[in-house]
């Protein structure tokens, strides 16, 4: 099995932590991984604003960067569910569906395709607050979601619970959007920075130290709205966490 | 009407700036949504009941003209008259004129979101009628000369101190009563002698049933038991998308609504009526109001089996952060949002993007509306209408194109890395950056992920993409 790496712009440009960690996790855990250098964006941003006919060109690019792989890898749940869910500005080949119906978020990915049981050298000695995105909540269905009242599951948890040391909190409102919303945190951005304070808040009132998270755009807003606030809380991402970081 | 585009980020940013009301209108609404999950989960068939309320819904409305003939017919026959009205103006129309040919001057009323539709009061003002609102939240409204905020709690923004200032105003009664009991009962001694003497009362209508000809009004306070039944005149306006086929599907509807809306297992009062009283006249006014046209939407149309409960509101952390008047539109919140633009697709333009697409008014929908993806559906039909913002268009448009050109591409994430890293701090945060008016910028760092991988994995690299085949 051959994986091609999709690291979104932001963990690209702003928390390239959180790819190195993937790429290395993967690695270790016996995987043969590359990463395409001339990828960009998978087309979310346009989709999103309702100009479909702008994702075009990053939709075709994406294509061209990943057709050649059995499986497209991605530490991104909204990336994910753009390719999967509404990746049509361009024609829908079979190279294109092969595309969207082999993309997997990283979680997904550890959780279902390879079914990781343990993470032997992985041990994190703090308290964390888990944030799942609104994406890998309610379109990747990756964890229980509160409104449906369904039986509690939740596979990023399953992953961190074989973590050494690690400790949990719950925050009131684990299932609330923290409010990055795409370009709605700059169109909307009183209402967007106000619901990331709430959000980082509420972890760090439950005692977390940090607030983990398989969406690092979810944490470039949250860790905006906190370092804004003064609420002492770090960010890092699931990958980080299972590939061994200590902090 | 004017047709500007409602600015849902300024008045939410108002909203925003008056903390005592942002954190009552937060923490009441997010309780509703709590007290809905805490009766959901009393009831195991909560899925499937969801399920069978959709497909009920969707049944009647794929066949709506028969259904609303044979209510028609049926209702006829219980000695309802049965008017249609095409839209507002019509709809005013027929109710003024009725009250006209009844001498009617005092006419009653309890909740009706249809009548703020069709903007009834100030048309039958203008006719000398005197309208009073009986529910409290609205009554509380129309004195304050405002839109409903909420579809179900219409004055859930106002704190008591308002209320007591307004009552204070037309009711005479102490500005300092901070008593929700003795605010009610205020209204309670105002209300009740103009009930009295009444000569019409209006009411909506939550379902209509098809086979018997009869319809349901659901409250909480009693108001609309009385305004359609002490005076003689009975006035219920109705949409058209409000049918069920069978009284056997109304048990479906009943037991999701007040558990959906207020998180209570029913409204204190299910009233059906089912023709006027003795002596007395009952009719019902069926409203399209653009509902047909919405039923040829294929991507919107099933917004129709929408019941009115508001849950969608509760859920949403946007509204609940910016509360319903700053959606400027007789419907709010997410509803609203994908609803509003079918009566002027300018003016509630902005309003699918006050959202994050979170999807969680979608989830506790009881009739299953996917409001998240129509929101998303909205965004797209209304760039391609022209109706986005110039600026943010040409932005979308060129961000389009950069994200095909990965040279390009990584020029300019250098230079976002050199900038952030190096401009000082007046210059990185102004009005250019709404990012940074509430929040902080992203760090810069050394290396991109992309540098790292060139540097640390040169000899695994991968060969570039191959060239599209056009």
């Amino acid at each position: 099995m051959k994986i091609g790496l999709f690291i979104p712009c932001y963990i690209d440009a702003f928390y390239p932590e959180a790819g190195i960690a993937t790429l290395e996790l993967l690695e270790k855990l016996g995987q043969d991984v590359e990463y395409p250098l001339d990828q960009t964006c998978c087309g979310q941003p346009m989709g999103n604003s309702g100009c479909n006919s702008d994702a075009a060109a990053a939709e075709a690019l994406f294509v061209r960067n990943f057709a050649r792989y059995d499986k497209i890898v991605m530490p991104s749940g909204s990336c994910t569910h753009h390719v999967r869910d509404n990746f049509d500005a361009i024609p829908q080949t079979d190279e294109v569906r092969h595309v969207r119906e082999n993309t997997y978020e990283l979680v997904e990915f550890l959780h279902d395709v390879l079914k990781v049981d343990a993470f032997p050298w992985a041990e994190f000695n703090h308290t964390v607050g888990l944030h799942n995105s609104c994406g890998t909540l309610r379109a990747l269905r990756t964890a229980s979601m509160s409104e449906l009242g369904e039986k509690p599951f939740s596979k990023p948890m399953d992953l961190l619970s074989k973590v050494k040391g690690i400790r949990f909190v719950t925050p009131k409102r684990p299932d609330e959007c923290c409010g990055f919303g795409g370009t709605f945190s700059v169109t909307e951005e009183a209402v967007s920075a106000r619901m990331g304070v709430d959000k980082v808040r509420d972890h760090y009132q439950a005692g977390a130290e940090y607030i983990v998270s398989a969406d690092s755009s979810c944490v470039m807003h949250q860790q905006g709205c906190a370092e804004r606030a003064g609420v002492p809380i770090r960010f890092i991402h699931i990958a980080q966490i299972l590939n061994g970081a200590a902090e | 009407m004017s047709n500007k585009p409602v600015n849902h980020a300024r008045a939410a940013e108002h909203f925003l700036e008056d903390a005592p009301h942002l954190q009552f209108h937060d923490e009441r609404l997010w309780d509703m949504r709590q007290k809905r999950d805490g009766q959901m989960h009393m009831l195991p068939e909560w899925q499937e009941l969801r399920e069978e309320a959709s497909r009920i819904k969707e049944h009647t409305l794929s066949r709506l003209p028969e259904y609303l003939e044979q209510f028609e017919e049926n209702a006829k026959k219980n000695g309802i008259h049965v008017h249609w009205a095409r839209d507002g103006a019509e709809h005013n129309r027929i109710v003024g004129d009725i009250l006209k040919a009844h001498n009617a001057r005092n006419l009653i009323k309890s909740k009706s979101m249809v009548t703020e539709e069709c903007d009834m009061r100030p048309y039958l003002a203008k006719q000398g009628v005197t309208v009073t609102e009986t529910d409290l939240g609205e009554r509380i409204q129309q004195l304050d000369d405002q839109l409903p905020s909420h579809i179900v709690v219409p004055a859930v923004h106002k704190l008591t101190s308002d209320v007591a200032r307004i009552f204070a105003k037309d009711y005479h009664t102490d500005p300092n009563i901070r008593d929700p009991h003795l605010l009610a009962e205020a209204q309670r001694q105002a209300a009740r002698p103009v009930i009295l003497h009444a000569d019409a009362g209006m009411t909506g209508g939550n379902f209509v049933v098809a086979e018997t000809g009869t319809f349901v009004v659901c409250t909480n306070e009693g108001n609309a038991d009385l305004s359609a039944t002490v005076p003689n005149l009975h006035i219920a306006t109705i949409g058209i998308e409000r049918l069920v086929p069978r009284m056997a599907d109304l048990g479906v509807f009943i037991r999701l609504l007040s558990r959906s809306a207020l998180g209570s297992p029913i409204t204190q009062y299910t009233t059906h009526f089912r023709g006027p009283q003795k002596g007395g006249e009952m009719h019902v006014v069926l409203v399209d109001n653009g509902r047909s046209a919405r039923l040829g939407m294929e991507d919107f149309w099933t917004s129709l089996k929408c019941i009115r409960c508001g849950a969608c509101m509760n859920t949403c952390p946007v509204y609940r952060r910016s509360g319903g008047l700053s959606y400027g539109a007789v419907y709010s919140g997410p509803i609203g949002a994908i609803i509003d633009p079918t009566f002027n697709e300018r003016k509630y333009s902005t309003l699918p993007y006050a959202s994050t697409l979170n999807g969680s008014c979608t989830n506790v929908c009881p009739v299953k509306i996917n409001i998240h993806e129509q929101l998303y559906k909205w965004r797209r039909v209304l760039v391609q209408h022209h109706e986005m913002p110039f600026v943010k268009r040409e932005i979308m448009h060129m961000a389009g194109k950069l994200m095909g050109q990965p040279r390009m591409y990584r020029a300019a994430i250098r230079m976002t890395e050199v900038s952030l890293g190096s401009m000082p701090r007046f210059v990185l945060y102004n009005w250019l950056n709404p990012w940074g008016k509430h929040r902080e910028n992203p760090h810069p760092v050394k290396q991109t992920f992309n540098d790292w991988y060139r540097k640390n994995r040169e000899k695994t690299k991968p060969a570039a993409a191959p060239e599209t085949k056009k």
